[in-house]
C-alpha cells in the first residue's frame, strides 16, 4: 500500500484515540477542578495542560481557557476538536481505503463538534458525546475494514496512542492538591468496575496504578496496549520471526512492555513518574521509527493538519 | 435574586413550615449562601436545560425505580439540600446513638428479653409484632452484629428541630440515589461546588464492604461477600446492581445459592464457592422456605440454619423488623436510656399508643387533625392524613382502630421543612425528609455524610415516597473547613523526593543507527 495512505491511517488511529483519552481526562478532572477555589483552579489548569503536552499561550490561564485548549480549540491537535478534525482530514485523504461507514462516522463527528455549549456544564455532555463517537469509530474500524495492512496501521496508531494516553492519565495524578483519588483515576480509564472485580477488598493507589500500568487483560492498560502495538508491528513485518530485530519500533515497544510487565517493585508510587515519562518517550520513539520505516518521504514534506 | 424566586417568600409563608434555605424575609441561611449566589446567576432556560440534561443522564445510566411495572427515572431536583457542619455533627451522633440502642435491643429481644422483664417495653408488644421471628430466637449472629446497615428517617418540624420519624433496620434502600445524585449534581450545577468544601459520599461502597467483611464468621481469612437480590423485578434492583458493582462482589439470586452442612455455597463456573457474608436485600419472609413462607422461590432453603450454626453472616440479621415496628419506635427514647444510659440526642415525634385507653379516646376524638399509620407499613402505605381525609375514610379508619389498636399509631401532622424545588417555571417550597445511612461494623457506627433527601414534588403534599410522586435532592454536608478536604492526601512533590531510576539506561541506538546510515 502507499506510504502516504499508511501514514494517514496510522494518524487516524492516533487522533481518534487521543480525542477519546482527552475527553476521559477532561471529564474526570473537570469535576475535581470545580471543587477548588478559583486561585487553585488557575495553577491546576496550567499543570493539567502541561501533562497533556501543551503550554499556555497567555498568562491568565483559567478554567475557561483550559476548556478551550483541551476541548474546543480547532487549531491544535492537543484538543478534542483539533484531534477529531485532524482525523477526519486524514480520512479524507485516504477515503478510498477506509470503509465508507468509517468515513461517514468521522465526518458526522466533525460536523457535530460545533453543536455543544462551551461552558462547564456543556463540556460534560461534550465529553460524553465524544466518547460515544470514538467508540463508534473503533467499532466501525474493526467490523467494516478487512484486517489487512491498512487496518493494522490504524490499530498500531490507536494502540500506541492508548498507551500514551493512559500514561498521561496516571500522570495527572500528580496535578491535584485536593487529591485525584484512585477511584477517579480508574473512572478516567473506564476501568473502575473491571478493577473492582479483580481486587475484592484490599485496594489503594498502588493497586490502581498497577492495574492501569500492568494488567494483562484490561485493554486500556499500558502493557495491554503496547502488546497490541507489538502484535500489529509483527504482522506488518513478518520477516523477522526468529532472532533479534530489524525494526526499531518493535525494539522500543517490546522493551518498554517487557520491562513493565515483568518489573518487580517495592514502591510503585515513587517510580510512577519515571514509568510515565519513559512510556511516553517510548511511544514517541516508536512513532518516529515507524515513520522512518514505513512512511519515508521527502524531508520537507510535513503532514498537513487541519487549520481553520 | 433571579425571577425564579419570585413569589417564593409568599408561598413559603403559606406552608407554615420551616424553610431550609431561607430565613423569614427571604434571606438565605449561611450554609446556603454559596448556593443562592450560584442559582441567582441562572435564568429559566438555563435551569431547565440543566434539569433536562440531568434527567436524561439518569435515564441513560438506568437510575430508575419501578413504578407500576414501568422503569422511571428517579426525579432529581436541581436545588440541593445543604446541612451545616454543626447541624450534621448533632445528627451524626444522634443517628449513631440510635443504631447502638437498636442493636442492643435486638440482641436482647432474641435472647433474655430483659427489656421486658425490667418493664421498659411490654413483652406483649414485642411478641405481637409481625416481624418478631421465633425462628431466630436464641442465637447470636455470626460476627455479632445485627444492624449492619440502617436508614433512620429524620424530619425537621415547624420549629426547625430535627426529629426521628421512623427507623429502618431491615432493608433500608435509597443509598444508590445518594451516590448517583452527587455525580449528576457535580455535572449539573458545577458552579455551586467551588469555594465550599462538601463532604464526599463516594466512600460508602468501600465502607460497606469492609463492614460486611469484618462481620464474617470467625475463622474465615478472606471472606466472600455477596449481595442477595430478589431479582430484576424488584423495585430497588438498580440499587442492588450498583452496590454489588461498586463493591466488586457477586449479585446472586436465591437459585444461585445452595446450603449444605450449614454452609452456603454459590454455583460458579469453577464449581461451588463458599459464601461467608450475605448482604440480604429481600424480606425475611421470603428468605428461607423451610422456616418462613414455604411458597417463596426467591430464597434458599437452609439459610436460617446455616446462620444459626454460625456458618454464614446475614446482613441485616433476621428478625430485625421488630425494631421497625412503629409501636416499638415510640419506646426507642426509653431504650436509649435503658441500654446506653444516655439521653436521646434526637427526639421522636410525639406518638399516641392506641392501646392506652386515654390516648385512644383522644385520637378517636381528634382523628381529623392527626396522621394515622399502620405499625408495619412502609413506603407510605396505609397512611391516613386526617385533615386531607374524607368523612368516609375517617369512619372506616375509626372502625379499624377500634378493632385493632395494636396495628396503628397516631401522630400530630408535622409540617415537614421545605426546600426550594423547581416546578414548572419557578422554584416553589416543597416538603422534604432525610434518610441518613449508618454502617455498623461491630466496633464503630459510621454515618454517611448526608443521606437521601426525599421531596414531595406536589405542592403542599407531605408524602415524599417515590411510589407516590416523590423525588429526591442531593444532600450536601459542609465540612468544617478546607483543612479537612475531600480526601486528605499530601501533595506528592517529586522535586523534593529523591528520584531513583529503575529503568535501564537508554541505549544510544538511534545515534548508532544514524551513524550507520551515513
Amino acid at each position: 500500500m502507499l506510504s502516504r495512505i499508511a501514514e494517514s491511517l496510522f494518524w487516524i488511529g492516533r487522533y481518534v484515540e487521543r480525542a477519546d483519552g482527552t475527553a476521559r481526562i477532561l471529564d474526570v478532572h473537570l469535576e475535581r477542578l470545580n471543587h477548588l477555589p478559583p486561585e487553585d483552579q488557575h495553577s491546576v489548569a496550567q499543570e493539567l495542560l502541561a501533562v497533556m503536552g501543551s503550554r499556555p499561550e497567555r498568562e491568565d490561564f483559567g478554567l475557561p481557557e483550559l476548556l478551550h485548549a483541551l476541548a474546543y480549540d480547532r487549531t491544535h491537535a492537543t484538543s478534542i476538536a483539533g484531534s477529531l478534525g485532524a482525523a477526519r482530514e486524514n480520512a479524507r485523504r485516504a477515503r478510498e481505503t477506509v470503509s465508507s461507514s468509517l468515513w461517514e462516522c468521522l465526518n458526522t463527528t466533525y460536523y457535530g463538534l460545533s453543536q455543544h455549549r462551551k461552558d462547564v456544564v456543556g463540556t460534560y455532555r461534550f465529553c460524553h458525546w465524544v466518547l460515544e463517537r470514538t467508540a463508534m469509530v473503533g467499532g466501525l474500524t474493526d467490523t467494516t475494514m478487512s484486517h489487512d495492512d491498512s487496518w493494522l496501521f490504524l490499530v498500531l496508531g490507536r494502540s500506541l496512542e492508548r498507551a500514551d494516553m493512559t500514561a498521561r492519565m496516571l500522570s495527572t495524578r500528580e496535578v491535584h492538591t485536593a487529591g485525584m483519588s484512585w477511584v477517579n483515576m480508574l473512572r478516567c480509564a473506564g476501568a473502575y468496575e473491571a478493577f473492582l472485580r479483580t481486587r475484592r477488598a484490599a485496594f489503594d493507589d498502588r493497586h490502581a496504578a498497577e492495574f492501569l500500568l500492568m494488567d494483562r487483560l484490561f485493554p486500556r492498560s499500558i502493557v495491554y496496549a503496547l502488546r497490541d502495538a507489538d502484535d500489529a508491528l509483527e504482522k506488518l513485518d513478518p520477516s523477522d520471526q526468529r532472532v533479534g530485530f530489524i525494526n526499531d519500533a518493535r525494539r522500543v515497544v517490546g522493551q518498554a512492555r517487557t520491562f513493565l510487565e515483568f518489573h518487580r517493585t517495592d514502591d510503585l508510587m515513587i517510580e510512577l513518574p519515571e514509568h510515565m515519562e519513559r512510556v511516553q518517550r517510548a511511544v514517541a520513539q516508536a512513532s518516529d521509527a515507524i515513520s522512518r520505516k514505513y512512511f519515508n518521504r521527502a524531508d520537507e514534506q510535513a503532514w498537513v493538519g487541519e487549520v481553520s | 435574586m433571579s425571577d425564579l424566586f419570585e413569589d417564593y417568600a409568599v408561598a413559603a409563608a403559606r406552608t407554615g413550615a420551616y424553610d431550609e434555605m431561607f430565613a423569614p424575609d427571604q434571606i438565605a441561611r449561611p450554609m446556603y449562601r454559596q448556593l443562592a449566589g450560584a442559582l441567582a446567576s441562572l435564568d429559566l432556560a438555563d435551569v431547565s436545560s440543566r434539569a433536562d440534561s440531568m434527567a436524561r443522564t439518569f435515564l441513560d445510566r438506568g437510575v430508575t425505580f419501578d413504578y407500576a411495572g414501568e422503569e422511571r427515572p428517579f426525579p432529581l431536583d436541581i436545588v440541593p439540600r445543604v446541612i451545616s457542619a454543626d447541624e450534621w455533627n448533632v445528627l451524626e451522633r444522634g443517628v449513631a446513638q440510635r443504631v447502638r440502642a437498636l442493636e442492643a435491643f435486638l440482641n436482647d429481644v432474641y435472647s433474655k428479653m430483659s427489656v421486658a422483664a425490667d418493664g421498659v417495653v411490654p413483652r406483649r408488644i414485642i411478641t405481637s409484632s409481625k416481624h418478631f421471628h421465633r425462628q431466630v430466637h436464641g442465637f447470636e449472629p455470626a460476627g455479632g452484629v445485627r444492624v449492619h446497615i440502617s436508614g433512620i428517617d429524620v424530619v425537621r418540624d415547624g420549629a426547625g428541630t430535627f426529629r426521628v420519624l421512623e427507623d429502618n433496620v431491615r432493608v433500608p434502600s435509597g443509598v444508590s440515589y445518594v451516590l448517583e445524585n452527587r455525580r449528576a449534581m457535580a455535572k449539573g450545577l458545577p458552579e455551586a461546588f467551588s469555594e465550599q468544601p462538601i463532604r464526599p459520599v463516594e466512600e460508602y461502597p468501600r465502607r460497606l464492604l469492609s463492614a460486611l467483611r469484618k462481620t464474617a464468621p470467625a475463622g474465615v481469612d478472606d471472606p466472600t461477600v455477596v449481595v442477595l437480590t430478589p431479582g430484576v423485578f424488584n423495585s430497588a434492583y438498580f440499587e442492588h446492581t450498583l452496590l454489588a458493582g461498586l463493591m466488586g462482589v457477586e449479585l446472586v439470586e436465591g437459585r444461585d445459592l445452595i446450603c449444605r452442612g450449614n454452609r452456603v455455597y454459590m454455583r460458579t463456573t469453577a464449581g461451588e464457592q463458599r459464601v461467608d457474608v450475605i448482604y440480604k436485600r429481600l424480606d425475611d419472609d421470603f428468605l428461607d422456605p423451610l422456616q418462613f413462607r414455604s411458597d417463596s422461590m426467591l430464597g434458599c432453603p437452609g439459610l436460617v440454619n446455616a446462620a444459626r450454626a454460625g456458618g454464614v453472616t446475614i446482613a441485616n440479621a433476621l428478625g430485625n423488623g421488630v425494631a421497625d415496628d412503629k409501636l416499638v419506635y415510640s419506646y426507642v427514647p426509653d431504650l436509649i436510656r435503658y441500654y446506653l444510659g444516655e439521653e436521646p440526642i434526637i427526639s421522636n415525634v410525639d406518638t399516641f399508643r392506641l392501646e392506652e385507653d386515654a390516648a385512644r379516646e383522644e385520637v378517636l376524638d381528634r382523628l381529623d387533625e392527626l396522621v394515622v399509620k399502620p405499625v408495619d407499613g412502609s413506603g407510605g402505605k396505609g397512611l391516613v392524613i386526617g385533615p386531607d381525609a374524607t368523612r368516609d375514610e375517617l369512619d372506616t379508619l375509626r372502625r379499624q382502630l377500634v378493632a385493632d389498636p395494636r396495628g396503628w399509631i397516631a401522630q400530630p401532622v408535622l409540617q415537614l421543612s421545605t426546600v426550594p424545588t423547581l416546578s414548572g417555571n419557578r422554584f416553589g417550597p416543597r416538603h422534604v425528609d432525610l434518610r441518613p445511612f449508618a454502617l455498623n461494623d461491630g466496633d464503630d457506627v459510621w454515618v454517611l455524610p448526608g443521606g437521601l433527601t426525599r421531596v414531595a414534588l406536589k405542592e403542599g403534599s407531605l408524602i415524599v415516597n417515590s411510589s407516590q410522586g416523590g423525588g429526591s435532592k442531593d444532600t450536601w454536608v459542609l465540612a468544617e473547613s478546607r483543612n479537612v478536604p475531600v480526601e486528605a492526601e499530601p501533595r506528592h512533590s517529586i522535586s523534593i523526593r529523591e528520584r531513583t531510576s529503575v529503568w535501564p539506561v537508554e541505549s544510544s541506538w538511534r545515534d548508532r543507527e544514524a551513524e550507520q546510515q551515513q
